[in-house]
């Protein structure tokens, strides 16, 4: 991270000075190593914690050995060797090897199942664990040991902590405030041992589990140690460069070696090293600017601030709050709401916080810290109740943001303060907060400011800014359809009342926007588990009929691939006399639509329909709706292939399907497109040498030609990537956005990555479809028909007077 | 004009059991339906079914909190008030509904 951050500044202000090689011990590009516990438990992706995509590298002409480890540096002949054997000149050489984590040497450190928790392979080993089940034990009840244990429970291990001092985080917090995050992860159901001392980890072959030194036994399947992390110096050390705990640097980040500089956690500076974002950060932007020549900024060592990255706990941390001679202390406790704040003061000056349950004013009290001000005497019976307090205002959380001097701290990740953002919005004519992202950095790394970022720009703007950028469900709740989605499947929520009390639903039932897009969720999520909630759906899907503008229904039946018989014909001729249809009209999509039908009627309409073979055409729903034929190869001249037969095989693999939004297919059986394949959600052209595969078009409010997704060979293949496609769109697609939309969205090429590139996944998707499928084929006019299902909606109550 | 009250009387419109908790049925009294709902903590409300927007059937919409959303255009009525809410401007005519013994009576007029 701290390079990838030095490469930025560099490319921004010399873009073409330098010609830059990246040797990454891991095997891809730089990512957010800050967000790994979200990837943990769920709430991110690895998609989203990426920094620097392939793009990146491309744009700015940069070379890059991925999980290519440096084992020598030779600075006479000014080369670097890799260890595959690559070799490469440098004129300049940046060390940013970063840190070690410490295994304690204890016996049985080396059992498989005993990680660190350092990098994204060691995610992936703890969610492989966690996926078999078991107990996790996790050595260390620091930030990052309480992150992982968080994670890992949140994946469904049973997890203990073992922690050597008597109370949590003792780097970070106080004994109060590591008590009361004792007290909310026991709560959660966390095993938390404090004063615990690991003697052995024991297994045979594997990890089994680890004894105390007070005889206690823990079976274990993993065993999670975080108890520190040490710079990594032995290739610094190889080249003779001057290292101590760490590589010495000076404060342009020069090593002993004025050709090589080095940034980030393997870096010693004035006996300090670094283990948090903001220093590294701010070492990197110094390393750019003196490889460019300018010597005039430098590095200095900085109070820093900590947050912990678990959903639902806020603490927040900064400066020095150890109680000493000459110190005073500020407290405010209030049990109930589970709030405490420590101030710790020395002489006239604020040097440390501790704040727990509440931690809005952290950022304030962060920056009185840094400034070294005086507390004034009249302030300081007041100083703990914040800024809000102190400037006289109501919480409104815009003029808290409004009274913040420029120089106050925003983005601590980045070291960005509100008057830097200010000036960014005005000069840049920002409006969002991606703007303010990509200009300042100002929220892009850990993203606990997106609030304060947004208060700024609303600030600024006034009506101008658009609110949040982020689209929430509904007014019910302040989350994003993604986030939700995420949630959903990482928590293992498996009902609607489940999903509003843990995410914090603010109405007691929802409303009827987020409710049908809980039930879609749920029911693409937990295939053949979770219960549909009939009244969490629209009218049209709970009786499986059209409302029209008077009350009365209309009826499609499937005919798949457009085909008929003469008996269907003559079943629906004979419907439409019997009840008095008023009207019957040959739909778009190749159907016929029965409309004016009286609800009270539709079951027995419905039983009609289904002695005579038909089914529903789910015209209502938002699932898959039709697929739309020509006659290929059966009976017109050009046709190529059997087009029909294809689209008849589409129809009845995929029917049933509930989707985020309504989906139209259709096959053509030569490039003349008879059925408007391209301009549906999923399209195919037949072609001589096999088939053209489309999707995301759009005829509706808005005409979109589709985009090719590929060809394939075998028809075999087309029913296969037709499939894959839809799960994808099922499990990414947000409720009510068509398929154009979620490909935009999530961009064309990401889609034709996970379904064309990555065999595997597309079998994986595939295999998921066929098995949700197997619960979602049921004819839902059959069970109302019979009056097995929903037989209230149906019958108008006679008084009974 | 004659005195509406003295020609209310109370119906036996169904049992308590027959409507689904956040769903409804629908009673019909000559000219008038009256949508009957249940929400989510079991309490009952009858309005009239009508939407005053372009007449939906309240009845098909779904019930949330102590409202319902109409299946044509998304209005959202109070059960208890029928007042529209939001900034759509209307009202519905609401009925009292009492419990006997599980069974769901409503006073209609007429």
């Amino acid at each position: 991270m701290a390079p990838g951050r030095a490469l930025e500044t560099l490319f921004d202000s010399h873009p073409d000075m330098y010609e830059v090689t990246i040797f990454n011990a891991e095997p891809r590009v730089n990512y957010n190593r800050i967000m790994l516990s979200p990837v943990l438990s769920g709430e991110s992706s690895f998609e989203d914690i990426i920094i620097h995509g392939d793009e990146w590298y491309a744009e700015n002409n940069v070379t890059l050995h991925r999980g290519e480890m440096v084992t020598e540096i030779d600075r006479k002949a000014k080369t670097v060797t890799g260890a595959s054997g690559i070799v490469e000149n440098f004129d300049k050489l940046i060390i940013a090897t970063g840190s070690n984590p410490f295994i304690i040497p204890m016996p049985g450190h080396k059992l498989p199942g005993v990680i660190a928790y350092r990098d994204l392979d060691d995610v992936d080993l703890m969610l492989a664990a966690a996926k078999k089940g078991g107990r996790a034990v996790v050595i260390g009840g620091g930030l990052l040991g309480l992150e992982a244990a968080a994670g890992l429970k949140l994946r469904g291990m049973d997890v203990t902590v073992l922690h050597l001092m008597p109370t949590l985080m003792e780097r970070q917090l106080d004994p109060a405030a590591g008590y009361m995050l004792e007290k909310e992860l026991s709560g959660r159901g966390i095993d938390i041992r404090c004063e615990a001392n690991t003697k052995e980890i024991y297994g045979e072959g594997k990890v089994e589990g680890v004894r105390l030194d007070d005889g206690a036994d823990i079976e274990a399947s993993l065993v999670v140690m975080a108890v520190g992390i040490r710079p990594s110096l032995q290739l610094a050390k190889d080249a003779g460069l001057e290292t101590d705990r760490g590589i010495q640097v000076d404060e342009q980040m020069q090593t002993s070696d004025p050709d090589v500089y080095a940034v980030g956690e393997c870096v010693e500076f004035e006996g300090n090293c670094y283990g948090l974002v903001a220093p590294l950060y701010e070492q990197a932007r110094v390393c750019a600017a003196a490889l460019t020549g300018n010597k005039e900024s430098a590095f200095e060592h900085a109070e820093v601030s900590t947050k912990l990255k678990v959903t639902g706990v806020d603490l927040f941390s900064a400066g020095d709050f150890a109680d000493g001679h000459g110190r005073e202390e500020i407290v405010f406790r209030d049990a109930a709401r589970g709030i405490y704040k420590r101030l710790v003061l020395e002489g006239d000056r604020l040097i440390g916080a501790v704040l727990y349950g509440e931690t809005s004013d952290g950022s304030w009290f962060f920056s009185k810290i840094k400034e070294g001000a005086e507390v004034p005497a009249d302030e300081r019976s007041t100083l703990i109740f914040g800024q809000s307090y102190a400037g006289g205002g109501s919480l409104d959380p815009l003029a808290a943001v409004a009274a913040l001097p420029d120089d106050a701290e925003i983005c601590g990740c980045n070291g960005i303060s509100k008057g830097q953002i200010l000036q960014s919005i005005e000069k840049e004519g920002l409006t969002d907060l991606a703007g303010v992202r990509s200009c300042t950095k100002a929220s892009s790394s850990c993203g606990t400011c997106t609030g304060l970022v947004e208060s700024l720009l609303a600030l600024q703007l006034g009506d101008a800014f658009a609110a949040p950028s982020k689209t929430t469900v509904c007014g019910c709740s302040d989350l994003g359809h993604d986030e939700v989605r995420r949630l959903i499947v990482s928590q293992k929520m498996k009902s609607i009342p489940e999903v509003m009390q843990s995410l914090e639903w603010k109405t007691s039932c929802g409303c009827a926007k987020c409710r049908p897009a809980l039930n879609y969720y749920l029911v693409a999520s937990w295939p053949g588990e979770y219960v549909d909630d009939g009244q969490s759906r629209f009218i049209n899907e709970r009786v499986h009929a059209n409302i029209q503008k008077d009350g009365t229904y209309s009826v499609v039946p499937r005919a798949w691939g457009g085909m008929t018989t003469s008996a269907e014909l003559r079943a629906v001729a004979d419907v439409v006399d019997k009840f008095n249809i008023p009207a019957v009209k040959y739909t778009g999509g190749q159907r016929i639509d029965m409309l004016g039908v009286k609800k009270e009627d539709l079951p027995a309409v419905w039983a009609d329909l289904n002695a005579a073979g038909m089914v529903s055409g789910h015209a209502y729903g938002k699932s898959l709706r039709t697929v739309k034929t020509c006659v290929g190869s059966d009976w017109c001249r050009f046709g190529t292939q059997d087009s029909t037969g294809l689209g008849i095989k589409l129809e009845k693999l995929m029917w049933g399907a509930w989707t985020p939004h309504k989906v139209k297919l259709a096959v053509s059986g030569c490039p003349r497109n008879c059925s408007e394949a391209t301009c549906k959600d999923i399209g195919v052209i037949c072609v001589d040498s096999g088939y053209e595969i489309h999707f995301a078009g759009a005829a509706g409010m808005e005409i979109l030609g589709t985009e090719v997704l590929c060809k394939v060979a075998t028809e075999d293949e087309a029913l296969e990537y037709c499939m894959a496609l839809l799960q994808l769109y099922r499990e990414q697609g947000f409720y009510l956005e068509r398929i154009y939309k979620w490909a935009k969205r999530v961009s064309h090429d990401k889609v034709r990555e996970q379904i064309v590139e990555d065999a595997e996944k597309r079998a994986a998707l595939k295999e998921r479809f066929m098995y949700s499928q197997s619960f979602a084929q049921d004819d839902p006019w059959e069970a109302r028909a019979s009056g097995r299902v929903d037989a209230h909606e149906f019958n108008v109550l006679e008084p009974a007077e | 004009m004659s005195d509406v009250s003295s020609k209310a009387r109370w119906v036996d419109a169904c049992g308590v059991d027959d409507i689904p908790f956040r769903g409804s049925r629908r009673i019909v009294e000559g000219d008038l339906t009256i949508g009957l709902f249940k929400t989510m903590d079991g309490n009952i409300y009858a309005i009239d079914n009508k939407c005053p927007h372009k007449n939906g059937p309240l009845s098909e919409g779904i019930v949330h909190d102590t409202s319902v959303t109409c299946p044509l255009h998304s209005w959202v009525f109070d059960l208890k008030t029928g007042q529209a809410r939001g900034a759509d401007d209307g009202c519905v005519k609401t009925f009292e509904v009492d419990r006997r013994d599980g069974r769901v009576w409503v006073k209609v007029a007429g």
